[in-house]
């Protein structure tokens, strides 16, 4: 959102009229590391997609996951809690 | 039985709570909102007392909510909730509009402490809704202050570790024992690191129709001083130790959902924490020690209180 | 003086001033009501109980456990869509007083019957104007009533005013404790059938709606507040047009002609008298026997409160010489008692204005004397003829 809107443009009453467009600010920037996924490694366990806070884990159709870094604050949870330590935490590379 | 599930492949995937929201990094409190808004069924309406999940989910112009939310004030949350069943319920009568679920969230600030009067009148008026409250102990958004939820010996910004009074001198309040002493008829505890029981736990209180209260440990990395990876494991270890006992009540009957048989030392769980390091020096071991007291005497009353069920 | 005419065979009846709201409420077919009991509005509330259980009233009555309570679930209630009602008075106000900020920034559609009620310190249950004076910052429309007759038709007109989509802000009507809450008057009321035709059933805008969801009450940054503020400050200004709007339209079906200030003696008078409340009608009765006696004097009782009615009061009082302002409250440390400050700003950048005298009277239900309103005029006149307010503020009938 780079425009600002002026007040008439502003809905009625306090309110935020589109669900879920906080996708639209990528806190992926936050992260000081990133998680990496060894795919050949994971066993679909599902924990990491349950216990991500953004959530960052999206779960596909085979309950397979995917890392969204466009979101992903590196907070580590899901490499620390990952059972057969699929997922390691490597410093973010500077500059995206 | 209603809605429940035996494994996390079995919990739905639809994220009806979208990234981008500012809370910290490693979070206790998006495990929770994403599980409620999977484990309740139908319409919801989210209402939400002000605080941490308030303030980072909906920043103008963003919100992270992808289902009807309300936020009006601070102590007030089970208030403005209860306005809002009310009036679906009055309009479903006169003008058939569809009645939705109503989830109410509120911080331990908002619920033990200054919210807990709007919580006594919903509870006793019977306003269907369940009332699940995330429980960092501290006011966290203010900046770590101690709330009525802060463990005995924690350190706060407002109990801090001093020299003299060495953190939070007063023990945790009861919030389900005060649900409970208002008669309602679904209550229970909630741990991140127990996703499925947290799931089902929550499936049970949206069968109820009427009032249902949930407590929610929710670890947070930045007020309770551990590295954000560590959150879910902190979260068990609670339970592990029996700081954090795991059960439910439904209609009279009480029930341990997870049993600690052999507990781990309570230092286990406080070593992890900066906020309780403190309590691991010599001259603090009369704090430990009615902490340690206090967790006993409410498993032993707990373990008494479940063994007429089953 | 609101002319009372029998309009194609209206009841009369008696009622107090609480029983007439509650009736109007009634008849107005509330969704939601919730409110907590504080004197001298409690009759409100209860007849509100009673007409639900009995089944009169298709209402939710939620009995709140405090007035913050009260309005926050009226708020709540309001976003789901209902047609909502409260009522409190003084310390239940003054309770409710963080909400009221937020009801008004949230654009609900609340309408409040307030019981014009004294703030403790001491505790006094009678009559002062400081809880209608609390509000007067927070956004709410405020309308006053003069007699049980007004209490009345301006509650009906509140729910019309309050849920046009041109307005939608929450509307408060001051009516004064115990005097009017409590005082047995006769009053002409609208049939059933006449009230649902002027109020229709709520449309309401941008309410909670699973199929349409939004976020309510987010946090607004620096970056953004401000706009909020001026939107909602807009919206205020545009209530103004909208409420005589509806003041015609039930002139039509009641026969009853309301506006934002009724002007008494006016065309001709070197010093007028402007006041709030019931206490007009000792103002004009005062009026009348001195104009009798050849004193050219005038009243103006504001009917509409907020938006203040800047354009009627400067024409009013532009021509006059001194201009006495009677406050029911106080507001301590100010330049002036509330009502003094609003009229003393509209009048400022007129270039022909009246010097303005302050007089204090009747806090906690003091009564106002024909003796203390004549010794109000005596001043202004004394100010008039001597081009000099010797004393601004002066407090009428305290020992």
């Amino acid at each position: 959102m780079s425009r600002l809107m002026s007040w008439r443009e502003l809905e009625i009453g306090c309110v935020v009229p589109e669900p879920g467009n906080s996708v639209r600010y990528k806190t992926g920037s936050w992260r000081a590391l990133r998680p990496v996924l060894d795919k050949s490694k994971c066993i679909k366990c599902l924990l990491c997609w349950v216990y991500c806070p953004e959530p960052a884990i999206v779960r596909r159709e085979d309950d397979s996951v995917e890392i969204d870094y466009d979101y992903c604050k590196g907070c580590g949870i899901c490499a620390n809690e990952c059972p057969v330590k699929a997922i390691t935490m490597v410093a973010e590379a500077g500059g995206e | 039985m209603v809605g429940q599930v035996k494994s996390i492949k079995e919990i739905p995937r639809e994220e009806l709570f979208a990234p981008g929201h500012r809370l910290c990094a490693g979070c206790g409190i998006p495990p929770l909102v994403r599980i409620v808004l999977k484990a309740v069924p139908g319409p919801k309406v989210v209402v939400t007392a002000t605080g941490c999940l308030e303030v980072a989910t909906t920043i103008f112009p963003y919100t992270s909510w992808r289902v009807p939310w309300v936020h009006n004030a601070f102590e007030n949350a089970a208030a403005t909730a209860s306005g809002i069943e009310a009036a679906f319920r009055i309009l479903e009568k006169k003008r058939g509009v569809k009645r939705p679920k109503v989830i109410v969230f509120g911080g331990d600030g908002g619920t033990f402490d200054i919210g807990l009067q709007a919580l006594s009148g919903a509870l006793e008026r019977g306003h269907d809704m369940i009332y699940i409250c995330y429980d960092n102990e501290a006011y966290m958004n203010t900046g770590i202050q101690r709330s009525g939820a802060t463990p005995r010996g924690a350190a706060t910004t407002t109990s801090p570790a001093g020299r003299v009074i060495p953190g939070k001198m007063e023990r945790k309040k009861d919030l389900l024992g005060i649900a409970i002493a208002h008669g309602v008829r679904y209550a229970a505890t909630l741990n991140p690191a127990f996703p499925v029981d947290m799931y089902n736990k929550i499936a049970k209180a949206a069968a109820v129709e009427g009032p249902t209260v949930l407590h929610y440990l929710c670890p947070c990395p930045t007020g309770w001083r551990f590295d954000p990876s560590r959150t879910i494991e902190v979260a068990r270890l609670a339970v592990m130790t029996r700081m954090w006992p795991l059960y439910e009540y439904e209609d009279g009957k009480y029930r341990i959902t997870v049993m600690v048989r052999k507990p781990r030392p309570i230092e286990d769980y406080l070593k992890l924490q900066g906020r309780f390091r403190h309590l691991l020096q010599p001259e603090n071991k009369w704090v430990l020690d009615q902490l340690k007291k206090d967790v006993e005497e409410f498993w032993e009353r707990l373990v008494k209180l479940s063994s007429g069920s089953e | 003086m609101a002319a009372v005419t029998q309009v194609k065979g209206q009841r009369r009846v008696g009622m107090t001033g609480d029983e007439a709201v509650a009736y109007a409420v009634k008849q107005a077919d509330v969704d939601v009501i919730a409110a907590y009991p504080i004197t001298p509005q409690t009759i409100i509330v209860e007849r509100l109980a009673e007409y639900v259980n009995n089944g009169e009233l298709n209402a939710a009555f939620i009995p709140v456990e405090s007035e913050h309570s009260a309005l926050s679930t009226c708020v709540g209630a309001s976003l789901a869509g209902a047609r909502v009602f409260t009522a409190t008075a003084s310390q239940g106000l003054a309770l409710m007083y963080e909400i009221l900020w937020i009801a008004s920034s949230m654009r609900t559609t609340i309408v409040m019957a307030l019981a014009n009620r004294a703030l403790s310190a001491p505790i006094n249950i009678h009559c002062s104007h400081d809880d209608a004076y609390a509000a007067r910052d927070t956004g709410w429309i405020q309308f006053f009533a003069e007699n049980v007759q007004e209490a009345y038709d301006l509650t009906i007109q509140a729910f019309r005013v309050a849920e046009d989509k041109r307005v939608l802000l929450p509307t408060i009507i001051n009516l004064d404790g115990f005097i009017l809450s409590h005082s047995l008057e006769g009053l002409y009321v609208l049939s059933d059938d006449e009230v649902r035709k002027f109020l229709p059933p709520k449309e309401p805008v941008n309410p909670i709606d699973v199929e349409k969801p939004m976020t309510y009450g987010p946090l607004a940054l620096y970056d953004y507040y401000y706009e909020f503020k001026r939107a909602q400050a807009e919206a205020m200004k545009t209530s103004y047009p909208v409420i005589l709007e509806v003041f015609k339209e039930y002139e039509k079906v009641s026969g009853r002609k309301y506006a934002p200030v009724k002007a008494y003696g006016m065309e001709d008078a070197e010093v007028a008298m402007v006041i709030l409340g019931s206490s007009a009608g000792t103002a004009r009765y005062v009026a009348r026997r001195m104009r009798e006696r050849g004193e050219k004097v005038g009243v103006l009782s504001l009917t509409l409160y907020r938006p203040f009615p800047e354009k009627e009061i400067v024409k009013y009082l532009k021509n006059v010489k001194a201009a006495v302002i009677m406050d029911r409250s106080y507001s301590f440390g100010s330049p002036g008692a509330q009502l003094f400050m609003d009229i003393a700003a509209a009048l400022y950048n007129e270039g022909e204005r009246p010097l303005l005298i302050n007089a204090i009277y009747g806090l906690g239900g003091r009564d106002l004397t024909p003796e203390q309103v004549e010794a109000a005029f005596r001043a202004a006149f004394e100010a008039a003829k001597t081009g000099v307010v010797k004393e601004r503020e002066i407090w009428l009938g305290v020992r």
